[in-house]
């Protein structure tokens, strides 16, 4: 009798574990976590590299993991909009809630781009807080990272040394790796591109090359081929380089438009695991420019 | 969230009826013919403060009358995983019961639903909810209300007279499956449930019913979508399995012989359904539906010397029969807010007529970004 009440208590003392549980919403910001929190924190990414990040359900497992999380690292700007808001819900989890340290949005520390004039669900699947792919320019990492760092180091005061250090560390070589990445860019500069979502608006921006098309008539519509063609003449002017998709995306749409344009396509990993080579933040960067630039050839 | 069908049936659905089964009332017969307009829902859903959420889904019928289909209060910030709900909202039993109805993948209800719980089981009570500290999903929830609807009456007492009990569990399997399986109880003692019948003379007669029902529900379902990308293929797989008992008594001809003696029935009940989306956009599904009338025992039509009490041709609807239908659909959804549906159903629900089922139905959502719920 005293052993299974002994196991009992052990089995109840074992939930006060040291590490920071860390639920990020999509795989870019399960890397950076890891990056900045090393072995102090146990990190489930809700999303894998070859899913459409607009349409996740609010599956068993997630609600399950974001019961017992410190932290949720979400992109914000409404990416989440159709399932994470029924999993913080069903979480009963009171320290993730919006509002509260437990709950942070990359998308609150960097500068939005394409933020609608118009809000109106005829213009598609557009949200009011501007374009919520932020996670396409080295930049945004560098200032969502910041301020992650910042909030684990709040939530987890012993070991925000650590923390702070792992962050100098990767920054240090970020930064270097983004001067390598703008170097090594550099003839992509003013280049004319189509995507097939408009995902890249901060990718652009990044690197200056120049959106002329876009194949979804709307924002997460899927093209048609008679749309398609008459995209196509109103490009055969001055048709553009190359063709953006984003891994996760179907892929008839763009090989249709490349085919018949003749222009390459370039299918971009997006995020961390959206291809073979794309396994870190690191080589997400490395295999998108060295993709880009392959279809300049 | 709008909807309207166009509906074509070979069977008059104002004489619809579920053999085998005590009727249930409420709407579970298919709708009208031709041209109709389905329920137009309201709903508005906020934080009340950083501890309460609240959520209202009113529905407008299309002859004009408004109900209140959800009203509640949920807490956010109790934390240990614990949920309360508190108001009029859908029960957590079962699977398809705490959806709402445009959400369904078929245009109706399982039959199974409309026969145990007069389409879908709401309650105006309290609900809580927890969830285990565990990476496989484990939650168990309980609910007592007042009851109300099939298969409770009103009981104009104090205390909860409805209570139900639910456990699910679910998870992953690699990245391309999840799932979820599902254990519920709703118990309840109605008190004078009335339906009407016509007995073996032709003459219309309403009987009650006074005792104990208990019903239980398994539920299960599982995605597939490769590599969890639900966007281009996935595929649905569920099911349900109702089991009833009820006993007590039963009154034959309230307002005539006013016959009262012991009644017990154990009947069944399941569906599964298939949800295919082979492309962007499109889907087809399959269902199957099946009930069992299992045992019934009327008291009332036991011996009696006299010769004239009632005798099971007086009990029409009890008389034992297995209702089945199978259903066709294929949808197409121009994006995510909206759906154009088709629908084929063979429904062998009545006895003696078989009701070839045709809809064509539009579901739209407007509004507030809904939600992905599993």
């Amino acid at each position: 009798m005293k052993t299974i009440i002994l196991a009992l208590l052990a089995l109840l003392a074992l939930p006060a574990r040291a590490e920071l549980k860390i639920f990020a919403t999509v795989p870019e910001w399960g890397a950076l976590a890891s990056v900045i929190g090393g072995d102090k924190v146990d990190v489930f990414t809700a999303t894998n590299g070859l899913q459409d990040p607009h349409h996740i359900q609010a599956r068993p497992s997630l609600i399950a993991r974001a019961r017992s999380a410190d932290l949720v690292v979400a992109t914000g700007a409404e990416l989440e909009v159709g399932w994470l808001p029924v999993v913080l819900r069903e979480s009963g989890n009171a320290r993730v809630q919006p509002g509260q340290p437990g709950s942070f949005e990359a998308a609150a520390y960097v500068r939005m781009l394409d933020v609608p004039a118009r809000l109106d669900r005829a213009e598609g699947d557009v949200h009011a807080a501007g374009n919520p792919h932020i996670q396409t320019d080295p930049r945004n990492i560098l200032k969502a990272g910041e301020a992650l760092a910042a909030r684990m180091a709040q939530l987890d005061g012993g070991d925000a040394a650590t923390y702070q250090a792992n962050w100098k560390s990767f920054s240090e070589r970020w930064r270097a790796a983004m001067a390598r990445w703008e170097k090594q860019a550099a003839p992509l500069r003013g280049i004319s591109v189509a995507v097939q979502h408009k995902a890249f608006p901060y990718l652009e921006d990044w690197l200056g090359l120049k959106e002329v098309a876009a194949l979804e008539p709307k924002p997460g519509v899927e093209p048609s081929v008679a749309y398609l063609s008459k995209l196509l003449g109103q490009v055969a002017a001055n048709p553009p380089r190359m063709v953006i998709r984003a891994a996760y995306l179907s892929p008839q749409a763009s090989e249709w438009f490349g085919r018949e344009a003749r222009v390459p396509v370039v299918v971009v990993p997006f995020t961390v695991g959206g291809d073979e080579r794309a396994q870190d933040l690191f080589t997400l960067f490395d295999d998108t420019v060295d993709r880009l630039l392959a279809a300049l050839k | 969230m709008l909807a309207g069908t166009y509906t074509r049936l070979t069977q008059d659905p104002n004489r619809y009826a579920i053999n085998g089964f005590i009727p249930t009332g409420g709407d579970v017969a298919p709708p009208r013919r031709s041209f109709g307009l389905g329920e137009s829902e309201l709903g508005i859903a906020a934080n009340i403060d950083p501890g309460l959420r609240g959520q209202l889904t009113a529905s407008l019928a299309a002859d004009g009358g408004a109900s209140v289909e959800e009203s509640f209060i949920q807490t956010l910030g109790l934390g240990s995983g614990v949920t309360v709900k508190a108001g009029r909202y859908l029960s957590g039993i079962g699977y398809m019961n705490s959806q709402h109805a445009h959400a369904w993948d078929f245009v109706d209800a399982p039959l199974a639903y409309k026969a145990m719980l007069g389409g879908q089981w709401k309650n105006d009570g309290v609900q809580m909810k927890w969830i285990a500290p565990t990476d496989l999903l484990v939650e168990i929830g309980a609910e007592a209300g007042a009851g109300g609807a099939f298969p409770s009456t009103d009981r104009n007492k104090n205390g909860s007279t409805t209570g139900a009990l639910f456990g699910h569990v679910g998870g992953d399997v690699g990245l391309s499956n999840s799932w979820r399986a599902g254990l519920s109880v709703l118990g309840t003692s109605p008190r004078d449930r009335q339906y009407d019948d016509v007995n073996g003379a032709g003459v219309g007669v309403t009987n009650a019913f006074s005792g104990r029902s208990r019903t239980w529900l398994t539920d299960f379902v599982w995605k597939w979508a490769p590599d969890g990308n639900a966007t281009v293929r996935n595929l649905i797989v569920q099911g349900e399995y109702f089991h009833r008992r009820e006993n007590g008594s039963l009154t034959y001809d309230i307002n005539g012989a006013n016959l009262a003696d012991d009644y017990a029935s154990t009947q069944s009940g399941f569906y599964a359904q298939t949800v295919y989306q082979f492309m962007p956009r499109w889907r087809v599904g399959y269902r199957y539906d099946r009930l069992d009338s299992g045992k019934v025992s009327l008291g009332v039509t036991g011996g009696n010397p006299r010769g004239s009490t009632p005798t099971m041709a007086d009990f029409p609807l009890l008389a034992a029969y297995t209702p089945k239908r199978n259903s066709l659909m294929v949808d197409f959804s121009a994006s995510e807010f909206s759906r154009l549906r088709l629908q084929f159903a063979r429904d062998e629900s009545r006895r003696d007529a078989i009701d070839n089922q045709f809809w064509l139905q539009y579901v739209v959502s407007l509004g507030a970004h809904g939600a992905h719920s599993f």
